[in-house]
């Protein structure tokens, strides 16, 4: 209660600050580079590679964002944050925005001063099982055992799932991930409960992933976007249509590959989306080829999921509620027109 | 004829039971029921620990590989393999790698310095020291920082892994010892005003923990400033480290000062020596000597404190370690494990070494009031 008051109040002097300066895409263009607040490595979504450069989805969009401002995806430095700094480091504008897993909510989005912009993971709480419990869906856990991480809403999701399809389960809590999956390895749960990708990242330190399987359900809505200041609505703009343009792109199937070649295209979609018609990068302060830049040099979101979460990555988290909506997804984006 | 003997009789061996292997087994290990008892507890507890641990460190471990498959294997050990792929990051962090042959040059005159400064019989001492102090954090400063002499700036942000571990640790250690000695010196002072301000000092900074004063330096500060001003945030976490220790390390001291003698300031103030005088050539000296395995311990204490920078976004050597488990290319069951022992040895090295060398200083440095 205290905090989230001193937040407010510190948002409130804050919001004065920085409507008082110039609108944060000149500061970025001024200072030559996007501030991207990351998490301080989550397999996926922002984690560091053998030669210690950031990758994960998390990470791409923000490159995404350098791409559409600069044409090039370098022009983005990233701070990697924990979970208590990073609403703080937004605030105070040492991040321009904050790509890193968080859940879209009515509380971060009010009461804090803050603008989701767009969802670029559809998360939600799951169950993982052993293949030989014969365990098919979460309705049959009754009486089970389940293993989960205590202080985060995962207990509390887990608790309204059960009581409302009135059944019986026996938590048991730890503090820590790893002791959690480590318990639920040894044997002691007979499931193992946290967001998706959660366990998708998890199942790959398990010794054999293979004897596990992620259950269909998903309990719990957990939209993880992109989040900016509120009241500088450019820039918010700039953020949407970022993640707009990669989901268009899949849609109308250009990519990093063919962009190029597209250019030439007769079809008046792809045109306007790369560019080659109509001036739809003046609206936001940006060139016209901003979207091409973002397709060209980061990829399209499929391209950008696959490498990261997907199947070409060691996560291989189907699509599932991130397939587009015309392939049974709710990934829909507003055209560009 | 004679009585006397001219020669020696040639000397007897000593008795079997007090001679070589078995002789020292059966005074060291089995000298009665109750200690042989206790050595084969010890010698089960060993044999039941040490082959499983051997066999995961290093028979069943994993030296060489591109990615988890690699460590993936049927009972697999330790996933050294991990450790070597990303050895650059635990050592540099992210420091631009065409440009690490700076942090070589600093670690590597670093490291010479310290041998020279450690042996005793290194002539001009004291000159090495004061080019130590004094002029060698310029030239790593300017080193790792770049800016001037046309090198390209590395920013702080960028540093990492053992980098970040010794810039913070050493910097508090070389900042700590003086201050504290000049605290130390304020709280035991006649003058009320300066005790008074020594004291706050000490108990304020004593009474938060660590991990308080990081986040106030990391979260809080930058609230407090106007937007557009921004410190560093490695300066940040030095200067808080430094005034962090420096209040440990002033009670330290006290403890030597209080355990010196009024006489000896009394025969300093007899031979006519002024406050600064009598301290430098009499009182610490001695003060400081009492107190070498206290301050050795505040300087491990304070080396492994600067694991705590990871909660301000840091990346030190441990954190370096905790975020490449998150790669999801050398995810293994094996990785985390590797990774903290990884961790583990170079800590223990590094403390281990501090504490040797602590003795050594002791012995030599006590000759002459050591009771046996």
């Amino acid at each position: 209660m205290r905090t989230s008051l001193m937040l407010g109040v510190t948002a409130a002097v804050m919001g004065f600050a920085v409507a008082a300066s110039a609108t944060t895409l000149e500061d970025v263009k001024k200072k030559g580079f996007v501030q991207c607040g990351v998490s301080q490595g989550l397999k996926g979504f922002s984690n560091p590679d053998d030669k210690g450069d950031w990758t994960g989805i998390d990470v791409d969009f923000c490159r995404g964002i350098a791409a559409a401002i600069f044409g090039d995806p370098e022009k983005v430095k990233f701070t990697p944050l924990s979970a208590k700094e990073r609403f703080t480091a937004l605030q105070s504008g040492e991040i321009d925005v904050l790509s890193r897993n968080t859940t879209w909510a009515i509380s971060r989005d009010t009461a804090l001063g803050f603008d989701f912009r767009g969802v670029t993971f559809y998360d939600g709480q799951g169950f993982m099982v052993r293949k030989s419990s014969g365990v098919k869906s979460a309705l049959e856990l009754d009486g089970a055992t389940i293993c989960v991480l205590m202080g985060t809403s995962t207990p509390l999701t887990l608790a309204d799932f059960f009581r409302a399809n009135n059944m019986k389960y026996e938590p048991v809590q730890f503090e820590k991930d790893d002791e959690v999956v480590a318990t639920y390895e040894s044997g002691r749960c007979d499931a193992y409960t946290s967001d998706q990708s959660g366990l998708y990242a998890n199942r790959l330190t398990l010794k054999n992933p293979d004897e596990h399987i992620v259950l269909p359900e998903i309990i719990s809505k957990e939209p993880l976007g992109a989040v900016v200041r509120h009241g500088d609505n450019q820039w918010g703009d700039i953020v949407t249509w970022t993640l707009f343009a990669m989901l268009n792109a899949e849609e109308l199937e250009v990519s990093s590959s063919n962009a190029e070649g597209m250019r030439a295209s007769e079809n008046p979609e792809i045109r306007r989306l790369l560019g080659t018609e109509g001036k739809f990068g003046e609206g936001m302060g940006l060139s016209d080829d901003w979207a091409f830049n973002i397709i060209a040099k980061v990829g399209n979101y499929a391209e950008i999921y696959d490498r990261n979460v997907g199947e070409k990555s060691p996560l291989g988290i189907p699509r599932g509620l991130n397939a587009l909506w015309n392939k049974g997804g709710v990934q829909y984006a507003a055209p560009i027109r | 004829m004679s009585f006397s003997r001219a020669t020696y009789l040639p000397a007897r061996r000593p008795p079997v039971s007090r001679e070589g292997v078995s002789g020292w087994l059966r005074q060291n290990l089995f000298s009665s029921p109750g200690n042989t008892l206790l050595t084969l507890f010890a010698l089960y507890i060993i044999w039941l620990t040490l082959p499983p641990l051997l066999d995961w460190a290093l028979f069943d471990a994993v030296w060489r590989g591109e990615g988890r498959e690699a460590c993936l294997a049927e009972d697999a050990g330790a996933c050294w393999a991990f450790v070597v792929a990303k050895f650059g990051q635990f050592i540099y962090g992210r420091y631009t790698i065409t440009e690490r042959w700076r942090v070589d040059i600093v670690f590597i005159t670093g490291a010479l310095l310290l041998a020279l400064l450690l042996s005793e019989r290194t002539p001009g001492r004291r000159f090495i020291a004061a080019f130590a102090l004094f002029v060698y954090p310029l030239i790593a400063y300017v080193l790792l920082n770049g800016g001037m002499f046309g090198l390209e700036v590395v920013e702080t942000s960028l540093w990492g892994g053992l980098l970040v571990t010794l810039v913070v640790a050493v910097t508090g250690m070389v900042v700590a010892l003086p201050l504290g000695i000049l605290l130390a010196l304020g709280r035991r002072s006649e003058l009320p005003a300066l005790r008074f301000l020594s004291v706050i000092y000490i108990e304020l900074w004593r009474g938060v923990p660590l991990i308080t004063v990081l986040f106030m330096a990391s979260v809080m500060l930058p609230l407090f400033l106007p937007p557009g001003v921004n410190f560093d945030k490695l300066l940040r976490v030095l200067i808080g480290v430094a005034l962090f220790s420096s209040a440990y390390m002033a009670e330290v001291v006290r403890g030597g000062l209080q355990a010196i003698p009024r006489g000896q300031y009394e025969a300093a103030a007899a031979l006519g020596l002024g406050y600064w005088r009598a301290h430098v050539l009499i009182i610490l000296p001695q003060a400081l000597r009492l107190v070498i395995p206290g301050m050795v311990n505040t300087f491990i204490g304070l080396f492994k404190d600067t694991t705590l920078v990871m909660v301000v976004g840091l990346f030190d050597l441990l954190g370096s370690v905790q975020v490449n488990f998150s790669d999801a290319n050398w995810a293994a069951p094996q990785t985390a494990a590797t990774g903290y022992a990884f961790a583990a040895l170079i800590f223990w090295t590094a403390c281990f070494a501090m504490s040797r060398y602590s003795i050594r200083v002791e012995r030599r440095l006590n000759i002459g009031t050591r009771r046996e």
